[in-house]
């Protein structure tokens, strides 16, 4: 974990009330796809917990719907703000178990820290599949993007109003070699039951500190108590207690 | 130069800057972050003689200049804070450390007392009374003077440390909590705990922690521990250790002049993890900007006159 200062460059709108946020500053607290970082927010007293969307050595792109009060001041930032974030907070995904072929599953706010795993995935020589949902058209954002990157990428909307009509589930490959998810709950556990080769889900909760003091975020695994926001976001498949 | 140095029933302490309970973990864990040795002491997370997993989550919520927690106690267990953590600490912090204890009976307070009382880094037992989240726990102890006595007393026939009484301020009269304790062989008060709070989600309109209720913290906090700091220290004959919302340097020299001789700092550290080590730095300079060239000479300074 590392304190650093970082200065929003650009925030723009990508879709329903979900932002992009470019910020540059020293990055170098960050050591893995799928950590978070917990900012400062002026007016509350704790920090808001936002996943890493995509990082370089001097660059942070965070991707987060407006949900609460937190993330409402936060859109509101104009370029030039400076934040107080705590970077490089939690394990991350471990791409070394992906095999050649892996799946990423997204839902909606959970599709952002998909995007640099992809990345990395890519430049590991690897060939990704992705799965996006949605609930509507409105809220679809970063299919081109993920496209980009190289990866085979189906969007499915919940409404059918855009994509494959249903959800990730339903639009799943029939072969990969290692899965990652992250998402509301109960797309989390569709996919659990959905998937039958090892995979790493990551995790969300209300966090004091998002660092490991407080003991807020615990769960109970098969390998014993765990915090989301230290030994998680990401749990593996066969640890989580489903 | 100013002198920071207080003395904390015979032990002295560099600093009067204490990481409460419950924000620091077992110290180890922030030594990766900065030299811990800098801090007076810190007390440890709350410990039972069991392991417990705790409450539920949510356990967290946001509030207008402070926080709800319901954690409730999680620990590994007194075993294997002997066995695992204390050795940990050993590696990265070469001063006495506060032992926190919290129970479910007047036998477990002792029974946890009697074994961290026999660790050489162990300086000072912390008994936490006043816990809002463990329910049949506790907080019964933290509420009636007769049960705080009783804790008191068999945790001081089981151990030669001086044994501080954690206090919640959850109560009517906390003078007469403090006094019970003083009475019953106390060599300290700690005040105050977490005032008993809530939030409600006005999209689930539920309440925001799964237990419903817990442990109020932070800024918000700070004129009410003032208050009880300030009445019990003129009612005891005992050192107090203040603590509530303490977020900076000045807020520091504001609890011992209501008659703290050591201070923590708890909700602080979960928004930002040095603020202890800020509070150390800041606090030479605050002194001098108020005129004061010795902690020690301040502490209850607001009552003479």
């Amino acid at each position: 974990m590392k304190q650093t200062f970082l200065t929003i460059v650009s925030q723009q709108r990508i879709a329903d009330n979900v932002m992009e946020m470019c910020l540059e500053g020293d990055t170098s607290g960050i050591t893995a796809s799928g950590q978070f970082v917990n900012i400062k927010v002026e007016g509350l007293f704790l920090r808001r917990p936002i996943s890493v969307c995509d990082y370089t050595e001097n660059s942070l792109t965070l991707v987060y719907k407006i949900v609460g009060e937190g993330t409402r001041l936060m859109a509101e930032y104009p370029a030039g703000t400076v934040l107080d974030v705590l970077t490089g907070l939690g394990n991350g995904y471990d791409t070394s178990l992906s095999g050649d072929a892996p799946l990423l599953i997204g839902g909606g706010v959970g599709v952002p820290p998909m995007y640099n795993l992809c990345k990395t995935l890519v430049a590991e020589g690897k060939h990704p599949t992705v799965v996006l949902g949605f609930n509507s058209k409105g809220d679809v954002f970063y299919e081109k993007e993920f496209e980009a990157l190289g990866a085979t990428v189906t969007v499915t909307t919940a409404d059918g109003s855009y994509g494959v009509k249903g959800f990730v589930t339903d639009a799943l490959p029939t072969t990969y070699s290692h899965f990652y998810c992250c998402g509301p709950e109960p797309m989390l556990k569709a996919v659990y039951r959905a998937t039958s080769t090892s995979g790493q889900f990551s995790f969300e909760e209300r966090m004091g500190c998002g660092f490991g003091a407080c003991m807020g975020c615990s769960c109970k695994t098969i390998t014993g108590y765990k915090r989301i926001c230290k030994e998680g976001p990401v749990l593996q498949k066969e640890e989580i207690l489903w | 130069m100013v002198n920071t140095k207080v003395t904390l029933s015979g032990i002295s302490l560099d600093n009067p800057i204490i990481p409460a309970s419950g924000t620091f973990g077992y110290g180890w864990e922030f030594a990766e972050l900065y030299d811990i040795n800098c801090l007076g002491t810190f007390s440890f997370k709350g410990t039972t003689a069991e392991s417990r997993f705790g409450n539920p989550t949510p356990r967290i919520a946001e509030c207008p200049a402070g926080m709800i927690n319901s954690v409730g106690l999680q620990n590994p267990g007194v075993d294997n804070v002997i066995s695992e953590q204390l050795p940990k600490l050993k590696a990265c912090f070469n001063k006495p450390v506060m032992a926190n204890v919290g129970g479910f009976s007047v036998e477990e307070y002792a029974q946890t007392c009697a074994k961290l009382d026999k660790e050489p880094q162990v300086g000072w037992l912390e008994v936490n009374v006043s816990c809002p989240n463990v329910h049949g726990g506790g907080i019964s102890f933290g509420t009636d003077p007769k049960m705080a006595a009783e804790v008191t007393r068999s945790v001081k026939a089981v151990t030669e440390k001086p044994v501080y009484v954690k206090l919640s301020p959850n109560v009517t009269d906390i003078v007469a909590m403090a006094k019970a304790c003083e009475e019953a062989g106390a060599d300290g008060i700690s005040l105050i705990n977490t005032l008993f709070g809530m939030r409600i989600d006005l999209k689930t309109k539920r309440p925001v922690i799964a237990n419903k209720m817990g442990g109020f913290s932070g800024p918000a906090i700070l004129p009410v521990a003032l208050r009880m700091v300030y009445q019990v220290y003129e009612a005891v004959n005992i050192p107090v250790i203040g603590m509530g919302g303490v977020s900076s340097a000045e807020d520091v020299i504001e609890m011992m002049l209501a008659g703290a001789t050591a201070v923590q700092v708890g909700a602080a550290n979960l928004v930002n993890p040095f603020a202890c080590k800020e509070i150390i730095e800041q606090l030479p300079s605050v002194m001098e900007r108020y005129g004061i060239s010795s902690l020690s000479e301040i502490i209850g300074g607001a009552h003479h006159g």
